[in-house]
């Protein structure tokens, strides 16, 4: 097979006038025929990548004077692109639409990790800008070299460099005339005056919304490579159960290439998507499997969580001024709307893989792994998918394509999971259990505290155990899965209250739990932020205080007591109607990042059943804000997906099997009950940023809650609460 | 086992093309495969989720539970061929923009397409008739109350 070369893809594909955008900006036709952007290529990049202290491993000059950004980080609906765009054409005086973002590829970008935790403004967009702002230094100097002027009569602006007392200018492409910046970026390098900015801090659209009205291809789904073949998998029918043999005359369906076997995964290889997808279903129907282990029967998670898990500390003394509570919540999934998928190709011993990971190089660690191929013959490439909201079958499907890619050298492989292999096989947000107990003081305030959690792991992420991925696991040769090694990693997020108490005890409590679990948006926070936050009007109404009023007394940070007024002011002329009612939640996402005070309005009826939130307001104190209405499109949709998780989801499953396979056994909110959103942000330019993709889910969990409450005098403490409510 | 391909004649956004498949395999296929219309995203196949919807006869319709053969002949419209000749954006298209009414956009598709054919079929809808129109369409980043908007601006505009 002749190396694919995007050259070749764009002849072709013929009649697709814009080819498949792998690397964040849009080369015409012409630009990229001319081979400016073609990189299909199986080969590895020429030489090293320059070091993350140089100011071109994050930034380059193009030809045309515009300037390309490469981060580590992915854009995962989190609005990522839009603002590396922002930061790094402020430092450089140029607007973001003439800054491309180049996604993390482990052939060009740097290793920044896994895209997670609401680190990538933290961490990404601050590399960006301090390099852009090295460039920016590293500019001026050259410019004022060329003309033999001062420093200070020059400024940027719109890509080029220019005098202050004249028409002259040099654009950067000019200046740099091919080379790159690669100079270090200075550990003191000065950034551009808050004062100044004209593009940080603003609703900036984001770059991609117009491809995604107008359909054009944008995600990994829509990748399309000469030659491409497109494959399936066929999972067991319950975990752990091993293949026993299947239909060889699968083999001659129409279009089958090859049907993979090793040990017990199994997968198939067709010329076209549907032929791939009908000898899936048959090989589903015609192929034996053997039993898996019997899965439990759960009744009741607060017991099976006890049982499983242990004993807590010792509750607070019981007596007058004292209150306990038990807490919990199911098996939630990420349910992306797009099953996972990838392209893989295997040719001359090197392996490419074009995925919507997390995290591309921890990826590579792992596919190597599992496959004994070098990581230096490993290639993966960013590509978007789907909504992400943490560790789903991205990693998974990535293993999936190489494992087909690799038994089917020389032709690129697309697999996209099936609706019910993302369904029962993605790992789940873990089950949790949290025990409260506290007393209240002659004055009213907290001055015991008890809090227990019992939960799975929140992170088996792949970072080079290869019995991380589901594939690994079913191989002739398995990689062992080693649970315990992880504890509950993630999951004591936000148990230890942020509330002034004189004595505060915490525990935690591993359980290995039935069901496959990873990272979910917020990990822990959720549960846990849920169970301090019902826990807090609980205690304000048992000691006689305004549930606002009641938090702000045990507070001494003055951010996290601006965004509870705040919100109380927002809130106070809502008018509420019978069989309506309001409740609060706050936060400070990981008690580090983001505060975020919500409140959400109700409506209850329980002999009809009906449950509807009719309103969610958040306000939110990120610090610097990068992008104002990206914030509040995070937080907005934070507060949508956590009612959604609050009100009525719940992994099910019996000693059998999973039952949640699909979106009638698995329903997600829909527009009959998603809530109006208002939300409000206090940005703070002067202080650092701070993560805010996962900071409303906590709080939006104990607002409805704690807004059931109000509305018709029920507390629901399992989740989720329409259960609870309605049974 | 024989392959049943048949050659078909699909009308889609004002073109009319002649492909080759088997009469079976849903519209969906053969609009991103064939076609090269990547606007129509597989979510589910089973008609749940709604990312796959095109207009057919100015109606949503699912496209991953509809078979090429039953959509021979119709006036199907895909999500690329809303906007005018010289890429004007739809009114809808544009809404979504102005209210960046989208996180990931895997679902956008579906919600231009069902905001498209209910302001066709009602120019004025009020919200519970809105709310109905998207019953059908899941997303999961939470833009359900920007996709309202959207859809509100877009009813204002025509």
């Amino acid at each position: 097979m002749q190396p694919i070369h995007r050259r070749q893809f764009l002849i072709t594909t013929g009649y697709l006038s814009i080819g498949f955008t792998l690397f964040g900006c849009s080369p015409s036709t012409e630009e990229a025929s001319a081979g400016s952007e073609g990189d299909f290529t199986l080969e590895s990049p020429a030489g090293p990548l320059p070091g993350p202290s140089q100011i071109d491993a994050w930034l380059q000059v193009l030809e045309d004077g515009t300037v390309r950004v490469l981060t580590g980080k992915m854009e995962l609906g989190q609005g990522l692109t839009v603002a590396i765009q922002q930061v790094a054409g402020e430092e450089l005086n140029t607007s973001p639409g003439r800054v491309s973002v180049v996604l993390a590829d482990t052939g060009r970008t740097p290793d920044e990790g896994i895209t997670a935790g609401s680190r990538s403004m933290e961490t990404s967009a601050m590399n960006v800008r301090r390099a852009a702002a090295a460039a920016r230094e590293r500019l001026l100097e050259m410019a004022a070299e060329a003309w033999g002027v001062e420093q200070n009569s020059l400024f940027l602006e719109e890509g080029h460099v220019k005098l202050r007392a004249k028409q002259e200018q040099l654009s950067f492409a000019d200046l740099l005339k091919g080379r790159q910046l690669s100079a270090g970026i200075p550990k003191d390098i000065s950034l551009k005056p808050k004062d100044q900015y004209q593009w940080v801090g603003r609703p900036v659209p984001h770059p991609d919304m117009e491809k995604m009205v107008r359909g054009e291809a944008l995600y990994i789904q829509d990748m399309r490579l000469p030659e491409m073949a497109h494959a399936r998998i066929v999972r067991p029918p319950v975990y752990g159960a091993r293949l026993e043999g299947w239909d060889k005359a699968v083999e001659q369906m129409p279009g089958v290439l090859k049907i993979v076997e090793n040990g017990s995964f199994l997968g198939v290889i067709a010329e076209e998507e549907y032929q791939a997808i009908k000898a899936q279903e048959a090989l589903q129907q015609r192929s034996q499997w053997g039993a898996g282990p019997e899965l439990p029967e759960v009744t009741s998670w607060p017991d099976y969580m006890l049982a499983q898990g242990g004993a807590g500390q010792k509750p607070v003394k019981e007596g007058e001024n004292t209150h306990h509570a038990v807490y919990s919540k199911p098996y939630v999934m990420h349910g992306s709307i797009g099953p996972s998928c990838a392209v893989a190709a295997f040719q001359d011993g090197r392996l490419h893989i074009w995925s919507h990971t997390q995290g591309v190089y921890p990826l590579r660690a792992t596919i190597s792994s599992m496959t004994g191929l070098a990581e230096e013959d490993i290639r993966i490439t960013g590509v978007r998918g789907s909504g992400c909201y943490g560790h789903n079958g991205a990693d998974d499907v990535g293993a999936d394509a190489a494992l087909l890619a690799m038994a089917f050298p020389g032709r690129p492989v697309r697999l996209q999971w099936q609706r019910q292999d993302e369904h029962l096989w993605e790992p789940y947000g873990s089950a949790m259990r949290m025990e409260l107990s506290a007393r209240l003081g002659p004055d009213g305030k907290i001055e015991q505290w008890a809090y227990d959690l019992w939960t799975d792991s929140h992170v088996n992420r792949p970072f080079g155990d290869a019995g991380k991925l589901i594939a690994a696991r079913y191989l002739a040769d398995p990689f062992p899965f080693d649970k315990t090694e992880s504890g509950i990693r993630g999951g004591a997020r936000n148990s230890e209250p942020y509330y002034k108490i004189p004595d505060a005890k915490v525990k935690s409590h591993y359980v290995e739990g039935p069901l496959r679990v990873s990272a979910l948006r917020s990990l822990g926070a959720y549960a846990n932020v849920f169970a301090i936050e019902s826990f807090m009007d609980e205690l304000a109404e048992k000691a006689g205080r305004d549930a606002l009023d009641f938090r702000i007394q045990h507070l001494d940070d003055e951010r996290a007591v601006e965004v509870i007024r705040e919100l109380k002011e927002l809130t106070k002329d809502v008018p509420v109607a019978s069989g309506e009612g309001m409740g609060y939640g706050f936060a400070r996402y990981k008690n580090t990042a983001s505060y975020c005070a919500v409140a959400a309005k109700v409506q209850v009826n329980l002999e009809e059943k009906v449950l509807r939130p009719i309103k969610m307001w958040a306000v939110i104190d990120a610090g610097e804000a990068i992008n104002t209405d990206g914030l509040k499109n995070q937080t907005e949709g934070g507060m949508i997906q956590a009612a959604s998780w609050t009100l009525m989801e719940e992994v099910r499953f019996n000693q059998r099997e999973i039952a949640s396979k699909d979106w009638r056994s698995y329903d997600i909110i829909r527009f009959d009950t998603a809530p109006e959103t208002e939300v409000v942000v206090v940005n703070r330019p002067e202080q650092p940023v701070l993560g805010a993709g996962e900071a409303a889910q906590g709080p939006s969990a104990a607002g409805i809650a704690n807004a059931v409450y109000a509305a018709c005098g029920k507390r629901v403490r399992e989740l989720p609460v329409k259960k609870g409510l309605f049974g | 086992m024989q392959s049943t391909r048949e050659k078909l004649r699909l009308g889609v956004n004002g073109k009319t093309y002649t492909i080759e498949a088997d009469p079976d395999t849903p519209l969906l296929y053969v609009l991103r495969n064939q076609l090269g219309l990547y606007g129509p995203k597989y979510g589910c196949g089973l008609g749940q989720c709604g990312s796959c919807m095109v207009l057919i006869g100015g109606q949503a319709v699912m496209s991953c539970t509809l078979s090429v053969k039953a959509a021979e002949g119709k006036d199907i419209r895909t999500l690329s061929g809303l906007a005018g000749d010289d890429g004007t954006l739809h009114p809808v298209q544009q809404a979504f923009i102005d209210e960046q009414a989208a996180q990931c956009g895997y679902c956008t598709n579906g919600m231009i397409i069902a905001a498209v054919s209910l302001l066709k079929q009602n120019p004025q809808p009020n919200d519970e008739e809105t709310r109905l129109a998207f019953q059908n369409n899941l997303c999961r980043c939470g833009t359900q109350s920007r996709v309202l908007k959207a859809t509100r601006r877009a009813a204002e505009k025509t």
